[in-house]
């Protein structure tokens, strides 16, 4: 494997500038690595090497011709597929979106590429974000680069995967519930979800709009500061992007904080909490104390309400946004022909049968079209949480399904309100267990959904947090650290997660790629 | 079970999804399962809490009422499953199929 692999984005930034190798090698060492082991891995549905490799090449000649370049300068950056990217496939990893090209790019790939970024692919996911395994994806699996028998978290599973293994420095990937910090948790690098309002949303292909954010997935700390300070700011496109400066998170990241006080939660650590998960996280309470945080116990008592509140107000969301996938502007139809013979033959049935009340509830052509082009077009997961969402929204259940949920999410909300008015950031785990093993949960999604409490009262406070890797289990799967802070204080939360990084090596550690065997061999 | 196949049919045509008869079994369950989970909220008192409906609580962002570049017709029809020059076609929406 090339050393290049190795650096992370802001020591490659320094040793562009020493002239040894430029970006076309950088990429060339990519793109090697993931010829080498993405067949396995399955964290990208397409690399773009030609796109690359001649941005690459214009960002080499540009730095030599001493012009001025953006912060990201030729840097290579996975995309997760639901980002829009003017004509270039953006599937969000389902058969509904397989053919679409936008006409448009969205605020953070502006950005990118403003940055001089270089886009070297799109990454699998769980199909519209949906999920936490990627198993949701329609086209493929994506194995965890630690253990091939196992999931690499989702929904941004691809982004958290090819960061992993090398494949390159840095990716984008999106967080409604712990899409970011728990695919970067089970793959052992770092994942920041920036707060609600922090990071433009336009151009992202919506799942739970009050939920979504976009974030970094990265190798270190000061990546994640880095690509966080291209993202973030106010977008007139995006009405809840909020009007607040954007602080230099890359310059301040490595001032550690002092007098910093960390709030832990004991109802964190009830059961159901894998033993070698609590012990890590036990370890990093230590690193902090021996850097001079204090701790102490704040309690949020509505935490365990969390993912049933979750689990009604995205799929609410969900069902609505998902509305727009009708078969007529964009996306899958199904073929309109056999369509309409079936509805034929259907209508003649209950003709010789006599069956007025079937015939008169038999779908137009329209309605049908609408409905055998979505249930065709989305996969078992989507369907299910548009149902849900439908049923929580629907005459009768809405007051005591949604309504209650939008009240018992302010709860959740005044809890980290009081906690935050004693500590500066609250510590814990961001998963209940390392990663489990594909199809372990796929049959059962109620304990697929119990697998993100830790992360979901984040996204329903509107507040950011950040998973950093912390240890690793006796198996050798990677374990990450959960870290909270305030709406907008990202700055403390990046300074936080890069105390614990300088004390420790975790995040040095890689994945046995030496071991795969390539397949047929 | 705390939702019927009956229920879950008219759902399934209220969401504009066609579920066939094992996927309609399969639903029940499963819904029937996550809703009694989701019977927990019920011990929450939340008499006189405001609902959260956003993480950001922000009101009227207004914008200047200027004429701004939209996106392209031909840019946005690029995508049309069926179109007929300037428009989207669809199947019949009304009458005989």
């Amino acid at each position: 494997m090339s050393e290049l692999l190795e650096l992370t984005a802001t020591e490659l930034l320094k040793e562009f500038h020493k002239g040894q190798f430029g970006a076309v090698e950088l990429v060339n060492a990519c793109l090697e690595q993931i010829r080498r082991y993405d067949g396995q891995i399955g964290a990208f549905l397409r690399v773009d090497a030609q796109g690359a490799l001649a941005q690459a090449a214009q960002i080499d000649r540009r730095r030599h011709a001493r012009e001025p370049l953006g912060p990201l300068a030729g840097i290579p950056v996975a995309i997760k597929d639901n980002l829009c990217t003017q004509g270039v496939p953006t599937t969000c990893a389902s058969r509904m979106l397989a053919d679409f090209r936008p006409p448009y790019d969205a605020t953070v790939i502006q950005r990118l590429k403003a940055a001089d970024a270089i886009l070297l692919g799109r990454t699998n996911m769980d199909e519209f974000a949906m999920g936490g395994s990627t198993e949701n994806s329609a086209f493929q699996k994506t194995r965890n680069p630690w253990d091939l028998e196992r999931i690499p978290g989702g929904s941004s599973g691809g982004s958290a995967a090819c960061v992993a293994a090398r494949m390159t420095p840095l990716s984008v990937g999106t967080d409604t519930g712990g899409s970011i910090r728990q695919p970067a948790a089970l793959c052992g690098v770092v994942g920041l979800k920036p707060t609600y309002g922090r990071v433009s949303r336009y151009g992202l292909v919506a799942f739970a709009s009050s939920l979504d954010q976009i974030g970094p997935l990265a190798r270190s700390v000061e990546d994640a500061a880095l690509v966080l300070e291209v993202l973030a700011g106010h977008d007139p496109k995006d009405s809840t992007s909020v009007p607040k400066p954007v602080p230099p998170y890359s310059k301040t990241v490595g001032q550690p904080l002092p007098q910093l006080r960390i709030g832990i939660v004991p109802e964190h650590y009830s059961a159901g909490l894998d033993a070698e998960v609590g012990q890590a996280i036990q370890e990093a309470i230590k690193v902090y104390q021996s850097l001079g945080a204090t701790i102490r116990e704040v309690h949020l008592p509505h935490s365990k309400y969390a993912v049933a509140d979750y689990y009604i107000i995205a799929p609410c969301e969900a069902s609505s946004n998902l509305a727009r996938y009708d078969g007529v502007h964009y996306g899958y139809r199904t073929p309109e022909q056999q369509m309409r013979a079936q509805l034929e033959a259907e209508q003649a049935a209950l003709r010789r049968a006599g069956n007025q009340a079937a015939l008169e509830e038999l779908d137009t052509p329209l309605v049908r079209m609408f409905r055998q082009s979505r249930s065709e077009g989305f996969g078992p997961e989507v369907k299910r949480r548009i149902m849900l969402g439908t049923y929580a929204l629907s005459a009768g259940y809405y007051e005591a399904y949604y309504l209650k949920a939008l009240k018992v999410r302010r709860l959740i909300r005044q809890d980290f309100d009081r906690a935050f008015e004693e500590v500066d950031i609250i510590l814990g785990p961001v998963t209940p267990s390392p990663a489990f093993r594909l199809g372990e949960k796929i049959n059962d999604p109620l304990a697929m959904y119990l697998f993100d409490l830790y992360t979901v009262v984040t996204n329903l406070a509107g507040i950011c947090g950040i998973s950093i890797p912390c240890g690793f289990s006796r198996e050798g799967l990677p374990i990450g650290l959960h870290l909270q802070a305030p709406a907008f204080e990202e700055e403390r939360l990046l300074r936080a997660a890069w105390m614990f990084q300088q004390a420790t090596d975790w995040h040095h550690r890689r994945p046995p790629l030496e071991n795969l065997v390539a397949p047929g061999a | 079970m705390a939702i019927s196949q009956e229920e879950v049919q008219k759902v399934a045509l209220l969401a504009r999804l066609l579920l066939n008869p094992q996927e309609v079994e399969l639903m029940t369950t499963q819904l029937g399962q996550i809703l009694e989970y989701m019977a927990l909220l019920r011990e929450v008192d939340t008499e006189g809490v405001e609902p959260m409906a956003h993480a950001v609580e922000m009101t009227n962002v207004f914008r200047e009422d200027r004429v701004e570049p939209s996106l392209p017709r031909e840019l946005a029809l690029l995508n049309a499953p069926n179109r007929d020059e300037a428009c989207y076609r669809v199947p019949p929406v009304l009458g005989e199929i």
